[in-house]
């Protein structure tokens, strides 16, 4: 799946929505997260001084950005760390596969990385004869199964255990089938410590990167990340541009807002902060440091005052969780790298309205998103402005693609709505006209789609307008 | 049970406590759902409120403005503003037409020459239960026989509003209803306007999901505050041969006072 893939949405969300299995299990996973998150946020006040506190931080750190990093680089050029920029995602692969040629590395490991996803820098990889490897857990699952993360925080929240028992079973030679998930834990420890160990270079992303201090924060719970940062003799972390804060009491609110909505913990089990090199006096750590950071599109983002709050995102997933689409299709219905509401602003801005515009109809609105976002970012508006985006009947679409759905028929339909509405005889004879249709409307259109599961509305003999105007309510 | 107290503080202006109010009669219950128009209005009334309905009133705009057509949506919305003129509050029966007033007017409107006149407008729009428990703080008294009820809140009564603390406060007055929660209240119904015909098979997924749900219950009433959740849910209901009635709360209110 990926930029060379043709994306059918419709076929995704049929298939995703026939799987029954994979329905019961997200359903299962996402009643456990948000049961989590809710339990580690008790206090809904402090929660909700919370989020207005990231959500400051982060738009104080938008709204500076470019010092922000220009001062990241010195302060981690000044620390050891190489940083490099890359304006796309071929360019930022570029720069890793030069890293892994300079050291002549057959493989990489990787702690998890939504932004390596986003340049599908492991297809790139093997394309170049180089191994990908993932050590996270979840997205270890997935790789023996040839699969894409269908979340950002838990890849294989698709599966349960006995289909990772099965997949363990098939993929790693010489596994007997279990389900027990201690074993099945001690067999992918038993395979990636072996890889730890040989690894020239590893991969991590950034959770936050600190201007002030040039320091990379990485949370993670299985240990993997610190290996993938630590072991091998060079680093190479991976960012999105948004990712930089200013200083370090930034920290502690995100952070508390991050693990408390990604995953429902107080903390991680590891929170690595990683600010330089092996210094000469130490005896462990990765000699080289590389900080890749990636624009891929959100400097345009930042242009926008209304879609520059879309790289607010700290990438917690907790919108993925709440959302009543996601739950029923997955992650992989979405045909793309970030998936859920938020994926529904992301992806189109990325890629253009017309490759991934549909993405913005798959929402009801429903605004359990916006809801629970730590860092507040209005996803039911930036969705709805992606819906006016791709008519652009004002041409003034900033997001490539605008005006892709624009058409005349639809237009005239909700011009003849609007008259419809302005003008009260109108109004008042379509209403009419509806009621004498007879106690059904005909299935055509629109009704046709609605009515394959529900049965048709039914209009009255007479409007609450005539009926107010009968029974003698004052009118003015 | 009288509405307790706190919640009656927390109105926002004791001062709208005027005699005259206008009833915005919404597009979707002036078409398909009436009788609940007429049963808000009526208790209005027998609560001492004079209504006022203005016949030249029509919808929200929010169809056009989910959909992506601003420019149709802010004209039918200039409309309203212009036909609620009179410094009345504006009684709204649905959590999603008096979101889109009271939240999204001001937003659709800024920049324009009619943004301050929109922001005056969207201040005097109230969501009915609300106006009910809070500014008229009524004490409702039930005169039906034993019923177990369900309740479905709406998505923008919910996230938009913060009213459903008070359709549930007023639903809790009754003696005789039992109400037994949905399992999963909040989540939505999958309407989301023209959603349900954009993505039929997602929002299909959902209500089938909603109906389940409230079979689960026992309860023989559905009750709920948004004629669209309600089209919606009862269209599925009556579909999948459920026999269990959809009724808007004004509706159900009224034929359990008045009945």
């Amino acid at each position: 799946m990926g930029n060379h893939t043709r994306f059918d949405f419709e076929h995704n969300v049929t298939g995703a929505l026939a799987d029954d299995q994979l329905r019961k299990n997200l359903r299962n996973a996402m009643d456990i997260l948000v049961d989590k998150r809710r339990a580690v946020f008790p206090d809904s006040e402090y929660l909700e001084q919370l989020r207005s506190a990231g959500n400051a931080i982060k738009r104080r750190a938008l709204k500076q950005l470019p010092r922000l990093l220009e001062q990241l680089e010195a302060n981690c050029t000044k620390n050891g760390i190489q940083v490099h920029w890359a304006e796309d995602t071929n360019e930022a692969n570029r720069i890793v596969l030069d890293i892994m040629h300079r050291h002549d590395a057959p493989a990489i490991v990787k702690g998890k990385s939504m932004v390596s996803e986003e340049m599908h820098l492991n297809h790139f990889l093997d394309e170049q004869g180089i191994e990908a490897v993932e050590t996270d857990l979840g997205e270890f699952i997935i790789q023996l199964n040839h699969e894409t993360p269908s979340h950002i925080i838990v890849p294989a929240i698709h599966k349960n255990k006995d289909e990772v028992a099965a997949i363990f079973h098939d993929k790693i030679p010489d596994t007997p089938y279990t389900e027990d998930v201690e074993e099945l834990t001690a067999i992918a420890r038993r395979v990636l410590r072996k890889r730890f160990a040989a690894a020239k270079v590893g991969l991590s992303g950034v959770n936050f990167a600190i201007a002030e201090t040039g320091t990379l924060l990485l949370v993670e719970n299985e240990g993997n990340g610190r290996m993938c940062t630590t072991v091998p003799e060079v680093h190479v972390a991976v960012m999105g541009l948004e990712k930089v804060i200013e200083k370090l009491s930034d920290v502690p609110p995100l952070l508390r807002l991050l693990t408390g909505s990604a995953t429902g913990q107080v903390i991680t089990t590891y929170v690595n902060m990683i600010s330089s090199p092996r210094k000469s006096e130490e005896k462990d750590g990765p000699k080289e440091v590389h900080l890749v950071i990636l624009d891929n599109g959100r400097s345009r983002m930042l242009a926008d005052p209304e879609f520059r709050q879309t790289l607010l995102c700290i990438r917690c997933g907790t919108c993925l969780n709440h959302c009543p689409v996601y739950v029923r299709i997955g992650g992989h219905a979405y045909g793309h790298v970030y998936p859920g509401p938020i994926g529904k602003i992301l992806t189109p801005q990325m890629e253009g309205l017309e490759r991934a515009g549909v993405l913005a109809t798959a929402s009801s609105l429903c605004g359990a998103c916006g809801e629970v976002c730590p860092v507040r970012i209005p996803i039911p508006d930036l969705i709805r402005r992606l819906r006016n985006e791709s008519y652009d009947q004002d041409g003034s679409a900033v997001v490539e693609g605008g005006g892709y759905k624009k058409n005349l028929a639809e237009t005239l339909v909700w011009k003849g709505w609007e008259l419809a509405n302005r003008s009260p005889m109108l109004n008042e004879m379509g209403t009419r006209l509806a009621g004498k249709v007879g106690k059904r409307m005909p299935r055509v259109g629109p009704l046709k789609k609605w009515t394959r599961v529900r049965t048709s509305p039914k209009v009255a003999r007479a409007s609450l307008h005539e009926r107010a105007r009968n029974e003698g309510v004052k009118d003015e | 049970m009288p509405i307790p107290k706190e919640i009656i503080m927390q109105s926002r202006n004791h001062s709208d406590r005027s005699n005259t109010a206008y009833f915005f009669g919404t597009c979707l219950m002036d078409a398909v759902y009436p009788d609940a128009g007429m049963a808000a209005i009526r208790l209005l009334k027998s609560l001492g409120v004079t209504v006022v309905f203005p016949p030249d009133q029509s919808c929200c705009g929010q169809p056009a403005y989910n959909s992506g057509f601003t420019r149709e949506a802010r004209a039918v919305a200039l409309k309203q503003i212009r036909v609620f003129a009179k410094p009345y509050p504006i009684i709204v029966p649905s959590g999603s037409c008096a979101g889109m007033m009271k939240h999204h007017y001001p937003d659709l409107f800024a920049g324009t020459p009619d943004e301050d006149a929109a922001r005056l407008f969207s201040e005097r729009v109230y969501e009915w239960s609300e106006y009910l428990a809070t500014v008229l703080a009524v004490e409702l008294e039930d005169r039906g026989d034993p019923l177990t009820i369900t309740w479905h809140s709406s998505c923008h009564a919910l996230r938009e509003m913060n009213v459903i603390r008070y359709s549930k406060a007023l639903i809790r007055q009754l003696k005789n209803v039992t109400l037994v929660e949905l399992e999963r209240e909040t989540e939505c119904c999958g309407f989301g306007g023209t959603f349900a015909v954009k993505q039929p098979a997602i929002s299909a997924a959902m209500v089938k999901d909603k109906v389940d749900d409230i079979r689960r219950t026992g309860a023989t009433t559905l009750v709920a505050g948004d004629c669209g959740c309600l089209m919606n849910i009862s269209g599925a209901m009556e579909h999948a041969g459920v026999a269990i009635a959809g009724k808007h709360l004004a509706e159900f209110l009224w034929e359990r006072t008045n009945g």
